[in-house]
């Protein structure tokens, strides 16, 4: 027909999309590039090439090292149970005799919808020292009110606690719908075959779920490295800045301190340790699941030839 | 013989009944920690200072009222909420509407350098959100639109998951030979995506708007960087400044969180199904 004429539209219609795109999108982050080889004057706002002294800065301060640890850390102490039990909750609530489990998702779900600011706030006000109402809670059992704040590992804790009640929720409902895809013939079968339900999780569900669980630890890390809101405002000042992340660094660079250079130089820092990570969980990805398969087929060839 | 089966029924009928009362116990326990935080906020909201720092509150006081006050008296809570409610409300509109139709056109046309132009959505999908915060926060202070809701509203368009999503869609929720008949009725092109392209996607409209109204209305880095008129601010500003406004108030700052909460409370209470199947189909994707 006059499909000529048409595709004319085709770029009409993406071009809204595009032009933003470059404008908002490619530019700033060329433009990034750029500043973070300047240096600029603090009273005049003039930027000055400075070649790559603000990535020599970045590797030779050790700050930007420090808050890598510090973001794996937190990121490990949330992971960890956060996955734990979100997998444990989406089994319970798979099963057809439970009751009330469209309730009980709703509640584990909710705090992923409440905004970042006000989990802050919430877990430093229920953290802090003396009257928080958890150190309530331990005076009230007799025990000694605890510093989290001025206590690194503690004020860690806090943090990977905030964020791990933020984000099971949603690992829940991901796992069900990976629980679910698994076909009820299957199940069945093994029932029928005798395994006990601990049998059935164990030898089938785990295992089927494997790539999915390997897929949501392996991406939640490249969130887990942008991790900022919960970082700065759960505690406003912690000892040794044990809990600043790499984007917070970034931002008191750049935002607090006005090293915009500098601050760029941290941008692409984070983006060269996201982009590792990226790769390495493909990597990770990919040969877990073609293992996975590998393994199914030869025990399926030695069951055939066992058979033959 | 006939005691002994029975007894071995009853057994097995308790122990099930024990397991499964262990695993209600435990779930409920889950629900009662994630609810913790929250039935604090509540209560803690009604309490006046003493009572929040120097003992456990159960059950709910009278001060909420006097808190409030004070909240108010501190941050113009209203104008945050208005604020947040038109931002959200403009950058869901206007990202959809322009993200849908780049999504239409990399669906339904073919056009030069549409395999290209699209790996280019699929790469920028990978780029991690803070990489170019800095170059687009001093283009911005050049272009004279700091403090501009412009500025949260326009660049929103950009957003390539939302593309890549409506694609999806598209394919497989609109037959080719629909366009070709509106085209035979003679149709216009935009007549075509307003009238048959819109009403058929609205399933996938409805998923993606309540995620982009969600991720706005909590979005907190952006609007921290380019706004700094305390007029203009959106809530979630407001409250971060709460904390340093009220110094130890911690009254007023529960009933300012608390505040926070309610519209999405509201939200879940009618788009619940929405979000859950929404992260399904990710998953599905994936698994």
């Amino acid at each position: 027909m006059n499909s000529k004429k048409r595709s004319r539209y085709a770029y009409f219609y993406i071009l809204p999309f595009f032009i933003v795109y470059l404008i908002f999108s490619v530019f700033p982050i060329i433009y990034s590039f750029v500043l973070s080889f300047c240096d600029m004057d603090f009273l005049s706002g003039k930027f000055t090439f400075t070649g790559i002294d603000n990535y020599k800065r970045m590797i030779a301060s050790g700050y930007f090292f420090k808050s890598i640890l510090n973001t794996l850390l937190i990121w490990i102490m949330s992971i960890i149970p956060q996955l734990t039990i979100a997998f444990i909750l989406a089994l319970i609530l798979c099963n057809k005799w439970f009751r009330g489990r469209f309730l009980l998702r709703n509640i584990y779900y909710f705090p992923n919808l409440v905004t970042p600011v006000t989990i802050g706030l919430l877990f430093g006000a229920l953290f802090s020292y003396p009257g928080g109402a958890v150190n309530n809670i331990i005076t009230a059992l007799g025990l000694e009110a605890v510093d989290f704040q001025n206590h690194q590992m503690l004020a860690r804790v806090v943090i990977a606690i905030a964020i791990c009640w933020k984000n099971f929720g949603f690992n829940i409902i991901y796992f069900t719908a990976g629980i679910n895809s698994i076909s009820d013939d299957v199940m069945e079968a093994a029932e029928v075959d005798g395994a006990n339900a601990w049998k059935r999780i164990t030898k089938i569900t785990i295992p089927l779920m494997k790539p999915i669980l390997i897929y949501v630890m392996v991406t939640s890390i490249i969130g887990g490295l942008q991790m900022f809101d919960e970082s700065k405002l759960v505690f406003t000042s912690v000892p040794g800045d044990a809990t600043t992340t790499m984007v917070k660094y970034m931002y008191d660079s750049a935002f607090v301190r006005f090293q915009f250079g500098y601050g760029a130089s941290i941008a692409y820092g984070i983006f060269v340790i996201i982009a590792v990570f990226s790769v390495f969980s493909l990597i990770v990805t990919r040969d877990k699941k073609d293992e996975y398969g590998k393994v199914n087929k030869r025990k399926v060839n030695k069951r055939k030839e066992g058979k033959a | 013989m006939i005691n002994e089966k029975d007894n071995f029924i009853l057994l097995a009928k308790i122990k099930k009944t024990a397991c499964r009362g262990f695993i209600y116990l435990f779930a409920f326990f889950l629900a009662a920690a994630a609810f913790f935080p929250f039935f604090v906020m509540i209560i803690s909201a009604t309490h006046d200072n003493y009572n929040i720092v120097a003992r456990v509150n159960v059950i709910p006081g009278n001060r909420l009222d006097e808190n409030f006050a004070r909240l108010t008296q501190n941050i113009e809570l209203y104008r945050g909420i208005m604020n947040s409610l038109l931002l959200a409300v403009s950058v869901t509109l206007i990202q959809n509407y322009f993200t849908m139709m780049a999504a239409y056109a990399f669906s339904k046309f073919e056009f030069k350098g549409k395999n290209i132009l699209f790996s280019v959505v699929l790469v920028a999908m990978m780029l991690p959100g803070q990489l170019g915060i800095i170059g687009f926060y001093k283009e911005i202070q050049a272009m004279k639109l700091l403090n501009n809701y412009f500025t949260l509203i326009v660049p929103t368009i950009a957003n390539c998951f939302a593309v890549f999503f409506y694609k999806q869609y598209i394919d497989g929720a609109m037959p080719n030979e629909l366009i070709e008949a509106a085209i035979v009725d003679g149709c216009g092109e935009m007549a075509i995506y307003h009238k048959l392209v819109i009403p058929l996607v609205i399933p996938a409209l409805v998923t993606q708007g309540v995620m982009t109204f969600i991720g706005t209305w909590n979005s907190y880095l952006t609007p921290l960087i380019v706004l700094n008129d305390k007029k203009k601010f959106t809530l979630p500003l407001m409250i971060a400044t709460v904390r340093d406004a009220t110094h130890a108030d911690y009254g007023a700052q529960y009933v300012g969180m608390l505040v926070s909460v309610i519209p999405m409370v509201i939200v879940f209470c009618f788009a619940s199904k929405v979000i859950m199947e929404k992260i399904s189909i990710g998953a599905a994707v994936k698994g």
